[in-house]
C-alpha cells in the first residue's frame, strides 16, 4: 500500500483530453496532504510522447497493440492488475465516457469505493476529501474519500487545465500489462462526426434553444432570430436528441465546446454537461422562466422572461435597429 | 431475446431542493420524483429492440412514489413484464447496494441484455451500469446512442465528444449504458395508460438487507456559493428587448 496519488491519463486517437490536466491539479493537492507521489497511468499504444507537459511525478506507461484503442473491458483488466499490485491511496479518473466505465467496473473488481461527480478535492486536517456536484449542479456534497483505497471520478470545473500541467516530461516507466484479456468487446470502427454543416466551434454569434422551445416548429423562431443578429442556431441535448436539430448544433459534454462572443441561451437550465463547453463564451444571456435555474450562475445577464415572449420582440426590435 | 430495463426515480431538478436536519442528504417529503431520463431512452431502446427482433421486455424500479405510473407507462408503450423491488429503501440508499440488490433480482431472469440509463444525477457512487455489470460478471459499454442486435452479440454506437462515435461489437449477454435511444421516446396516451393499468400486472419482490459499502459517506450537503450572478433585466418583453439591443450594442454584435 502506498500513499500515492493516481492518474488515469485519458487520450483518444491521439489527443490528450483536457480533463487529464484537471486530474493533474487535483492529484497535486491530494498528495501534498497524503505525503504521496503523483503517478500518471498511461494506456495504449505508442503514446509514450503525448503525455510531455502533465504535472506528475512519473509516468506509468502500459504500452500493447490490445491497449491501441479504448476497449473497456481490455483497459479494465490492465488497470485492475496494475492498481491491484501497486495499491495506491487514490486513483483519480474523467468522469467521461471512457474513465466512469472504468472506475465503475474497478470499483467492483478491486472492491474499492467509488466517488464519482467530484469537482474538487482538499485536504482538512490530514485527511482528504471530495467535493462532489449533485442534482445537475443544483447540489454540493462533501466527505471523506474512503480509506484505505478510492476510486474517484472527476467533472470539470474545479480546477483549471492550466493548473495540471508540468514544465518538464516526467520519468517513465515501462510496465508490461499482466492481462488484457478481455474479448468480449470488439472495435468495429469509428464514425467521424457529420460534416458540411456550419461548425459552432468557430462561430461568433450563437443563438442556442434547449427544452424550453418545446417543439420543431418552434425552431423558425429561433432560426428568424439567429438571421437577424447574424449568428447561428445550436442546442442542448434534448433538442438534439429529439431530432430537431442536427447533432453538429449540439453544444456541451458530448457536442462541442463553443467560444463565441455571444452566447444566447433560451430555454436552458446549464445542466453542468452542458455548461462546461460554454465557459470560454465571452458573454453569455440567458432566458429562462426559472429563476433558480444554473444557467444564470454563468451567464453575464439573464431574464426570466418566458422566450416565447421575448424572442419575437427582440428579433422585431433587432431588424429595427439594424435598419 | 429477454431485455431487462432496471429504472430509476430521480428529483424534479425543477423543483425546489429541500436538505434535510441531518444536512447530509435530500429531504424526502419535499421531493417531487420523476423517471430518470435517460432510462426513458433505455425502455425506448428496449422496446424498439424488441420490434424488430421479437423478445420479452421486463422493467424494474423501487418502490418510490410514484413507481406504478411509471410501470404501467412502460406496460402501455409495450414493456412485458414489470417487477417492483420492495424494501424501506429511500432516496439515500447508494448505487453499489442497489447494484448488489438488483443484480440479484435480475440473475435468475437469465437476460440476454440489460439496459440502464446511462447516469442519473442523484448519486455519488458511480452508475449503476457498470456496478451491475461487475455484479452480474457481464461485460458492460455505456454512452450508447443505438444500438442492433444479430447473432448473439450487439453491435452499439458509443458517444466520445465532439460526436464522435466509435461502434463496437458486443457479446452477449451483456450490460449497457443508454444515453439516447435511436429514436426519441414515444409519446403514449393516457388512454393506453389507463388500459395498462387494467390489464397489467406489477409483481413485488422484497429485496435482501442492503449492503451500502463501496459507497462514500457524505458529510455535508449544501448548495453551491455562487461567485456572481447574472445581472437580471426586468420588464415586459418590448422593455427587456430594449435593454439587449443596448447590450448587444456595447458588446459591439450589432
Ligand atoms: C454523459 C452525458 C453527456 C451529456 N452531454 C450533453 C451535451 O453535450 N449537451 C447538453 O446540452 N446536454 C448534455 N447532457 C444532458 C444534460 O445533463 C442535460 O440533461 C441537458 O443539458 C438539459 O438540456 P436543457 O437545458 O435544454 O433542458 P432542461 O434541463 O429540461 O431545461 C429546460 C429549461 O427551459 C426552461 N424553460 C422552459 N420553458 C421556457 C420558456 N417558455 N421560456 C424560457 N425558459 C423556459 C426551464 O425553466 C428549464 O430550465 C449530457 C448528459 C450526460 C449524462
Ligand atoms: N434504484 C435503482 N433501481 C433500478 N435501477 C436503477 C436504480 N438506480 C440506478 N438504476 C439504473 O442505473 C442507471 C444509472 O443511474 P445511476 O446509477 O443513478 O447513475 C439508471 O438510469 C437506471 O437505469
Amino acid at each position: 500500500m502506498s500513499q500515492d496519488i493516481y492518474v488515469v491519463i485519458e487520450h483518444l486517437r491521439g489527443q490528450m483530453a483536457d480533463i487529464s490536466y484537471v486530474l493533474c491539479a487535483a492529484a497535486r493537492q491530494l498528495a501534498a496532504a497524503s505525503g504521496g507521489q503523483v503517478v500518471g497511468v498511461l494506456l495504449g499504444h505508442n503514446v509514450q510522447g503525448l503525455a510531455q507537459d502533465v504535472a506528475v511525478d512519473r509516468m506509468i506507461v502500459m504500452d500493447d497493440p490490445q491497449l491501441a484503442d479504448f476497449i473497456p473491458d481490455r483497459y479494465q483488466q490492465a488497470l485492475a492488475g496494475l492498481l491491484g499490485a501497486q495499491a495506491p491511496r487514490v486513483t483519480l479518473f474523467g468522469d467521461t465516457s471512457i474513465g466512469a466505465e472504468l472506475a465503475g467496473g474497478l470499483s467492483v473488481q478491486l472492491g474499492w469505493p467509488l466517488v464519482s461527480y467530484c469537482r474538487s478535492v482538499r485536504a482538512d486536517d490530514g485527511r482528504l476529501m471530495y467535493i462532489s456536484q449533485l442534482c445537475g449542479g443544483k447540489l454540493m456534497a462533501e466527505g471523506e474519500i474512503p480509506a484505505p483505497h478510492a476510486l474517484v471520478a472527476m467533472v470539470p470545473g474545479g480546477f483549471q487545465a492550466e493548473q495540471g500541467k508540468g514544465s518538464q516530461p516526467p520519468p517513465v516507466e515501462m510496465i508490461a500489462p499482466a492481462a488484457t484479456a478481455g474479448g468480449r468487446i470488439a472495435l468495429k470502427q469509428y464514425i467521424e462526426p457529420e460534416s458540411g454543416d456550419v461548425d459552432i466551434s468557430k462561430e461568433a454569434i450563437l443563438v442556442s434553444v434547449g427544452r424550453g422551445i418545446q417543439n420543431a416548429d418552434n425552431i423558425e423562431m429561433v432560426e428568424e432570430l439567429a438571421k437577424v443578429l447574424g449568428g447561428v442556431v445550436s442546442a442542448s441535448r434534448p433538442v438534439v436528441d429529439q431530432g430537431w436539430l442536427p447533432t453538429t448544433r449540439l453544444v456541451g459534454k458530448s457536442g462541442k465546446r463553443v467560444k463565441p462572443r455571444l452566447y444566447l441561451a433560451l430555454g436552458i437550465s446549464g445542466a453542468p454537461e452542458h455548461a462546461e463547453a460554454i465557459t470560454d463564451s465571452q458573454t453569455i444571456i440567458a432566458v429562462n422562466t426559472d429563476p433558480s435555474a444554473p444557467i444564470f450562475d454563468i451567464a453575464r445577464y439573464g431574464t426570466t422572461l418566458d422566450m416565447f415572449d421575448l424572442v419575437p420582440a427582440l428579433t422585431e426590435q433587432i431588424r429595427r435597429a439594424k435598419q | 431475446m429477454h431485455i431487462v430495463v432496471p429504472v430509476k426515480l430521480v428529483p424534479d431538478l425543477v423543483e425546489e431542493l429541500v436538505i434535510d436536519a441531518s444536512g447530509c442528504a435530500l429531504d424526502p417529503d419535499t421531493l417531487r420524483l420523476q423517471l430518470n431520463e435517460f432510462d426513458g431512452h433505455a425502455i425506448e431502446q428496449a422496446i424498439l429492440l424488441k420490434e424488430r427482433g421479437g423478445g420479452q421486455v421486463t422493467v424494474i424500479a423501487p418502490d418510490l412514489e410514484g413507481v406504478d405510473d411509471v410501470l404501467y407507462t412502460a406496460a402501455a408503450k409495450g414493456a412485458d413484464r414489470l417487477i417492483k423491488l420492495c424494501d424501506s429503501f429511500g432516496q439515500s440508499v447508494n448505487n453499489h447496494a442497489m447494484a448488489r440488490a438488483v443484480a440479484e433480482v435480475i440473475q435468475p431472469l437469465q437476460p440476454d441484455l440489460v439496459l440502464t440509463g446511462v447516469q442519473s444525477h442523484s448519486d455519488l457512487d458511480g452508475a449503476m451500469g457498470p456496478l451491475l455489470a461487475g455484479y452480474l460478471g457481464l461485460p458492460y459499454v455505456g454512452y450508447i446512442a443505438g444500438v442492433t442486435l444479430s447473432d448473439g452479440r450487439a453491435t452499439v454506437r458509443k458517444e466520445y465528444p465532439g460526436g464522435l462515435v466509435a461502434e463496437l461489437e458486443v457479446t452477449l449477454p451483456a450490460v449497457l449504458g443508454i444515453q439516447a435511444a435511436d429514436q426519441p421516446p414515444r409519446y403514449v396516451a393516457f388512454s393506453r395508460i389507463r388500459q395498462a393499468m387494467k390489464t397489467a400486472t406489477i409483481e413485488e419482490q422484497t429485496v435482501a438487507a442492503l449492503d451500502a459499502s463501496g459507497g462514500p459517506v457524505i458529510m455535508r450537503m449544501y448548495k453551491p456559493e455562487v461567485a456572481a450572478r447574472a445581472t437580471m433585466l426586468d420588464g415586459g418583453p418590448d422593455e427587456v428587448a430594449a435593454k439587449m439591443v443596448a447590450l448587444l450594442r456595447e458588446l459591439g454584435v450589432l
